[in-house]
């Protein structure tokens, strides 16, 4: 692989001897390490009051994954809104690297369940798109790293279609390749792979693992698949039952690089035990209480309409 | 309750005959026991829910044919007459959303006239609190979430007290943990009274959860590819996903049918 072995953080080396945009100051050397304290955030909504996240405190390791899992509702995909600065917490503190967040950032970017790939670029142009914008990166370098990936991800043959000609998995690759190009400091994931069946999500896992191998970076990855949690994560947050906040958090302390094969192994099976009883226990009150949440409220008023 | 045998024999099936001619089925046998809590796998679009209306009777067959308990229920030309004794829950939910869950649950058996307003109520009533819904008996299908309208769905199925029990996919739109709840209250109801169970899903750790026996198809045209024996001890808990006796069935199915995703997954179809 001809990855340049730029550290994240850094900006990628390249044969341009132009400074890197300064709209883009991602020339601190700092490796992204999130500090979540005390949050809160309620909404005001039509039905009521409501708390969503409720006193979670929370440490995101630099150049780590950490998996968030937790019962339908509890909040997970407020806390990526509130990481990524797109929405503001009612209370407590979200720092990186000690810096305040006060809104979105290029230090931080999201991938989600939907594409956001533009339609009308190819997938070449569309993982081009942001070391263009940023001058970063020009002609065969450009050229040889965005191949490279795309190569990790199965998509080189693909370079050339656009989105509408590419399968749901597909898409989704080339999403990730997409986000990772850019080097942030943070990747912020809320269960990018859902709505893809078992077999295309587990080969998903595997492209993501690999990618994640190779270049690291800080990286927060929101699933409800326990098997995905474990085998991708290097700490597994288990969040409650709403108001979320953190129950318990697990060290997922696997060797890398990991594969289908450790689900077999005694840790991978401890593990595996100690969370699905915190995890279960939470589903129950979520189950229990028939709250109508948030998702469900969407399929209730898409069934009516 | 009956038997409930399924037998399908060299199940053949295809689409427009006269012009493309989709061969959606191609000569699948699968012998159901009585009371089997059968679960079949495979890739989108493979065909499994051409079987499961075959059985059900919503169309007939091109070739084969199927039998209940001995007797034909389907074959070329002569589709299966839809019964009380094959009751179908599909993803998306038929509740009346003009009754409550306790109207819905009670409407089956008050309809046939097989049982009386307070038998149906008692009885719809002891389902519900098996299923984790006696809280909701006399909420509207609108304001409850949609795994709890599942749930109810497949109470109402039950107290019609069928032989056999078709579900396609039934809790596809609730993520994993939701379903391993879900799961738990299914197998509750099941375990009561055994009818037999007809379960597609793609999701595996769903098969081998719930089934006795798991039937993996291939790729379309859909033939059996590999039946495996869940012998996993009953009544079952979520616990069992940890285990190693789990893990090593879950190898077994996951080997079987990685080389058909792969497939499927580099040609970027058959996905969703």
């Amino acid at each position: 692989m001809e990855i340049p072995s730029a550290r994240p953080g850094e900006a990628l080396p390249t044969n341009n001897p132009e400074p890197p945009a300064q709209s883009f100051p991602d020339n601190d050397p700092a490796p992204g390490r999130i500090e979540v304290e005390s949050l809160y955030k309620s909404y005001e909504t039509e039905s009521g009051f409501r708390e969503v996240i409720k006193d979670l405190s929370l440490s995101v390791t630099e150049g780590q994954v950490t998996a968030i899992m937790g019962p339908s509702g509890c909040g997970k995909s407020t806390l990526i809104n509130l990481l990524a600065g797109y929405e503001k917490p009612n209370g407590g503190k979200i720092s990186i690297d000690q810096k305040p967040v006060t809104g979105a950032g290029p230090d931080r970017l999201v991938v989600f369940q939907e594409t956001a790939l533009f339609p009308w670029l190819t997938t070449f142009e569309n993982v081009a798109y942001g070391p263009k914008i940023r001058r970063e990166l020009k002609g065969e370098k450009l050229d040889s790293v965005i191949m490279s990936l795309l190569r990790t991800v199965g998509l080189e043959d693909f370079r050339d279609k656009y989105p509408s000609q590419l399968s749901g998995g597909m898409q989704r690759r080339a999403e990730l390749v997409r986000a990772l190009v850019n080097r942030p400091k943070v990747m912020l994931l809320d269960e990018p792979f859902r709505g893809l069946d078992a077999m295309t999500r587990s080969l998903m896992r595997d492209y993501y693992l690999d990618l994640f191998e190779r270049h690291k970076g800080t990286q927060v990855f929101v699933t409800s698949e326990l098997d995905e949690g474990l085998l991708i994560a290097d700490r597994l947050a288990i969040v409650t039952n709403r108001p979320g906040r953190i129950k318990k958090i697990l060290d997922v302390a696997l060797p890398r690089p990991r594969d289908e094969s450790l689900r077999g192994s005694p840790e991978y099976l401890s593990l595996k035990a100690e969370a699905l009883e915190l995890l279960h226990e939470e589903a129950l009150k979520s189950f229990k209480a028939g709250a109508v949440n948030s998702a469900d409220f969407v399929g209730a008023y898409a069934a009516m309409g | 309750m009956g038997l409930g045998a399924i037998s399908v024999r060299g199940a053949t099936k295809v689409y427009n005959p006269d012009e493309a001619a989709i061969l959606a089925l191609d000569n699948c046998s699968m012998e159901i026991g009585a009371g089997e809590f059968s679960v079949v796998v495979g890739p989108s679009g493979c065909g499994k829910t051409t079987l499961l209306n075959a059985i059900a009777g919503f169309h007939d067959l091109t070739g084969g044919e199927i039998l209940l308990d001995g007797a034909e229920l389907s074959s070329p030309g002569r589709p299966a007459k839809p019964g009380a004794d094959r009751i179908v829950v599909f993803q998306n939910g038929a509740l009346f959303p003009w009754m409550t869950i306790l109207e819905n649950v009670t409407f089956g058996p008050l309809a046939q006239g097989r049982l009386g307003p307070r038998e149906a109520g008692a009885e719809a009533l002891a389902m519900l609190e098996t299923m984790g819904l006696s809280g909701i008996a006399s909420d509207y299908p609108g304001s409850v979430s949609s795994g709890m309208r599942r749930r109810a769905e497949i109470a109402r199925a039950m107290m019609n007290r069928p032989k056999v029990l078709l579900l396609d996919e039934p809790f596809r739109a609730m993520d994993a943990l939701t379903k391993t709840v879900a799961h738990q209250f299914l197998l509750e109801v099941y375990d009561r009274t055994k009818p037999t169970v007809f379960f597609i899903t793609h999701d595996l750790d769903e098969a081998i959860f719930l089934a006795t026996k798991v039937y993996i198809m291939t790729t379309r045209p859909a033939a059996i590819k590999k039946v495996l024996e869940v012998d996993l001890p009953r009544p079952r808990s979520y616990k069992l996903l940890a285990s190693a006796q789990y893990q090593a069935l879950r190898q077994e199915c996951q080997e079987t049918v990685r080389a058909e995703a792969l497939k499927a997954f580099t040609a970027g179809e058959r996905e969703m």
